[in-house]
């Protein structure tokens, strides 16, 4: 495919009969496929481009969503390095510990027990595979019923209740409330729901690597199960690790539900704020949108240069060799 | 013996070693699940019973009609929610598969100027936070004049990135050889992507569909910002409402209820189509 695209591009040196001919059909190609994408394509300007291209214009001004908007320059950006002290003080620490924690530690975790779970029968695996992903699928109500009831500051919170049964504490802790726990609950509760779609992603790629290569392998003399993982299941599926850290990236950045919806927002004492949760606050709270918008490109940047790094992590090297492919998708990187 | 490890066929001693070290994890994700099940059927004296209980004892539906009696109180019957999230989840998945199938089919198999740019677009896009903008879809929407109408419920949800890839990397799998048959027995586009490739792609649009499902099902923004009718507002909206306004003794009953109402339908849709969905991720590297 690719080197019909070229073709068509570079036309000049071709015979003019010829170029005449590639322009035609370049051109009914053209109506064709914008034609089935067209739709998608409105439709993604409208809500996700649009949106993008307003946040970076409005981070540049000062908006309370009644007055029209006043051009401020770089002023937003500057406030947001030298002059937002809740953001110094607790939303970046915050969000820099809940990315590590949750993004990389839930990553790792995923491969673990992807890994684990392929190695052991299908009906287990289905199982295990199901568990570990329904809490990815708990947003929302059933999300806050649940882990309210859990770490109600009362006697009858279930972890309350059980910790002081086990003797380890003698009266309950307040735990959505104590600014000591907030960060640690949002943590956990981020790790527990992380076993999402790119979890399934790295189940699917481990399934599907060459089973011959582990017999070449323990020919060659690879002879643990760790060893086969290092050096043999995860350089074939880099693809859907890629896959599965740019979701984690993703995870990590923009779960800002889990404080907003355990302890509201904003978070007692910030303790458990997030970037996510900041936006939220200064954009639907204090209605400074311009300054909003700014921390929201901050964001949707971080995101962007992490899965950057990841790609370059991912895909610096192709073992396998598939060139043709490979090249194509270059491209488009 | 060797390399025959990954995806065993038979049950071996050995796997029984792994089962135990990550048993501890699969239980803890897992017992808050078993948890919202059991929470939602205990009667008032358990929800409040200390020490508190785990499981349910004497199982009832008290708190599930406690919900509707509620509801019916409040001016706005349930029903009414119920019906607004049936029509917006349905007509956004519909409209998402539709519209994802095709773009899938034109980026995987047409040839057209932009193809790679937007293949691109559409993968930069898969790290696209939607809370991060929340306040430019607004003023879009309000610029559309879609305040208080259906479609802002559905439109903003139908465009998923995500899903279009993962359909993307299905419809590549389909053989060129077979479409260029079809093109020299003079099917179009159109014959193509009907009676080719859709039935070709089902394990990827039934995984587009969950992930499209979840997100709406679940979505609470589209209510809170770009409505302010009640009667127009989804049954997530309302069962969140009821979690958070009502922190009285009746409500957390009613707060139970509605949490295994809001998750079970993500369970069940999942555990029928988890087969195509494992199907559909065998495909889900990025290279």
């Amino acid at each position: 495919m690719e080197t019909q695209v070229n073709t068509a591009a570079g036309p000049q040196e071709t015979k003019p009969v010829r170029k005449k001919k590639n322009k035609i059909s370049r051109r009914e190609n053209n109506w064709r496929g914008w034609l089935f994408i067209g739709p998608y394509a409105i439709i993604f300007s409208i809500f996700i481009l649009i949106p993008v291209i307003l946040a970076a214009i409005l981070s540049f001004t000062n908006f309370n969503a009644i007055q029209f908007p006043k051009f401020v320059g770089f002023l937003n950006y500057i406030t947001i390095l030298t002059n937002d002290a809740e953001f110094m003080k607790y939303v970046l620490p915050n969000t820099v510990i809940y990315a590590v924690i949750v993004g990389i530690g839930g990553y790792v975790l995923s491969f673990i027990l992807a890994w684990a779970l392929c190695n052991l029968t299908k009906p287990v695996r289905t199982v295990f595979a199901l568990i570990l992903y329904s809490p990815s699928m708990t947003t929302g109500v059933a999300m806050t019923v649940l882990w309210k009831v859990i770490f109600s500051g009362d006697q009858t919170g279930l972890l309350n209740s059980w910790l002081m049964e086990l003797g380890i504490i003698t009266e309950p802790v307040l735990w959505l409330t104590d600014t000591r726990f907030l960060l640690p609950i949002v943590i956990i509760i981020g790790l527990w729901s992380s076993m999402g779609i790119g979890f399934l992603s790295m189940i699917a790629g481990i399934l599907n690597t060459d089973a011959s290569l582990y017999e070449a392998a323990s020919i060659d003399g690879i002879t643990n199960r760790f060893q086969e993982m290092i050096y043999i299941t995860i350089p074939q599926m880099k693809p859907q690790m890629l896959f599965a850290a740019v979701m984690a990236i993703v995870g990590a950045f923009q779960n800002g539900m889990i404080t907003s919806m355990l302890v509201g927002n904003p978070s007692p004492g910030y303790a458990s704020q997030l970037l996510v949760n900041h936006i939220e606050d200064y954009g639907f709270l204090r209605y400074e949108m311009g300054y909003a918008a700014a921390i929201s490109v901050v964001l949707l940047l971080i995101v962007q240069l992490f899965s950057k790094g990841a790609n370059v992590l991912l895909t610096e090297k192709d073992p396998y060799g598939k060139k043709g492919v490979d090249k194509d998708e270059g491209q488009e990187d | 013996m060797k390399g025959r490890k990954i995806n065993p066929k038979r049950f071996e001693i050995g796997q029984l070693k792994i089962i135990l070290l990550i048993l501890p994890l699969v239980i803890f994700m897992g017992m808050p699940i078993i948890f919202i099940i059991n929470h939602a059927f205990k009667p008032m004296e358990e929800l409040f019973a200390f020490p508190p209980t785990f499981f349910v004892k004497n199982a009832t539906l008290e708190n599930f009609s406690k919900l509707i009696k509620f509801s019916d109180s409040s001016g706005i019957p349930l029903s009414r929610y119920l019906f607004n999230s049936l029509v917006v989840t349905v007509i956004t998945v519909g409209l998402a598969l539709l519209l994802t199938t095709m773009s899938a089919f034109a980026l995987a198999k047409i040839k057209f100027k932009g193809r790679n740019a937007l293949t691109h677009i559409n993968q930069i896009a898969i790290m696209f936070v939607s809370t991060a903008v929340l306040i430019p879809r607004y003023l879009v929407i309000c610029k559309l004049g879609l305040i208080d109408n259906l479609l802002a419920h559905i439109l903003p949800l139908v465009a998923m990135p995500v899903a279009l890839f993962l359909v993307k990397q299905f419809v590549e799998q389909v053989p060129d050889s077979l479409l260029e048959a079809a093109y020299m027995d003079g099917a179009t586009d159109l014959d193509i992507y009907l009676k080719v490739i859709m039935p070709m792609i089902r394990p990827a649009v039934a995984t587009a569909a969950i992930l499209v499902f979840q997100q709406v099902w679940t979505n609470m923004e589209t209510s809170s910002y770009f409505f302010s009718d009640d009667s127009m507002k989804t049954l997530t909206f309302y069962m969140n409402t009821l979690v958070n306004v009502n922190n009285t003794v009746a409500g957390q009953g009613m707060a139970a209820a509605a949490s295994l109402i809001m998750f079970l339908p993500n369970l069940i849709l999942f555990i029928i189509l988890q087969n195509k969905v494992m199907n559909t991720m065998a495909n889900s590297g990025i290279k």
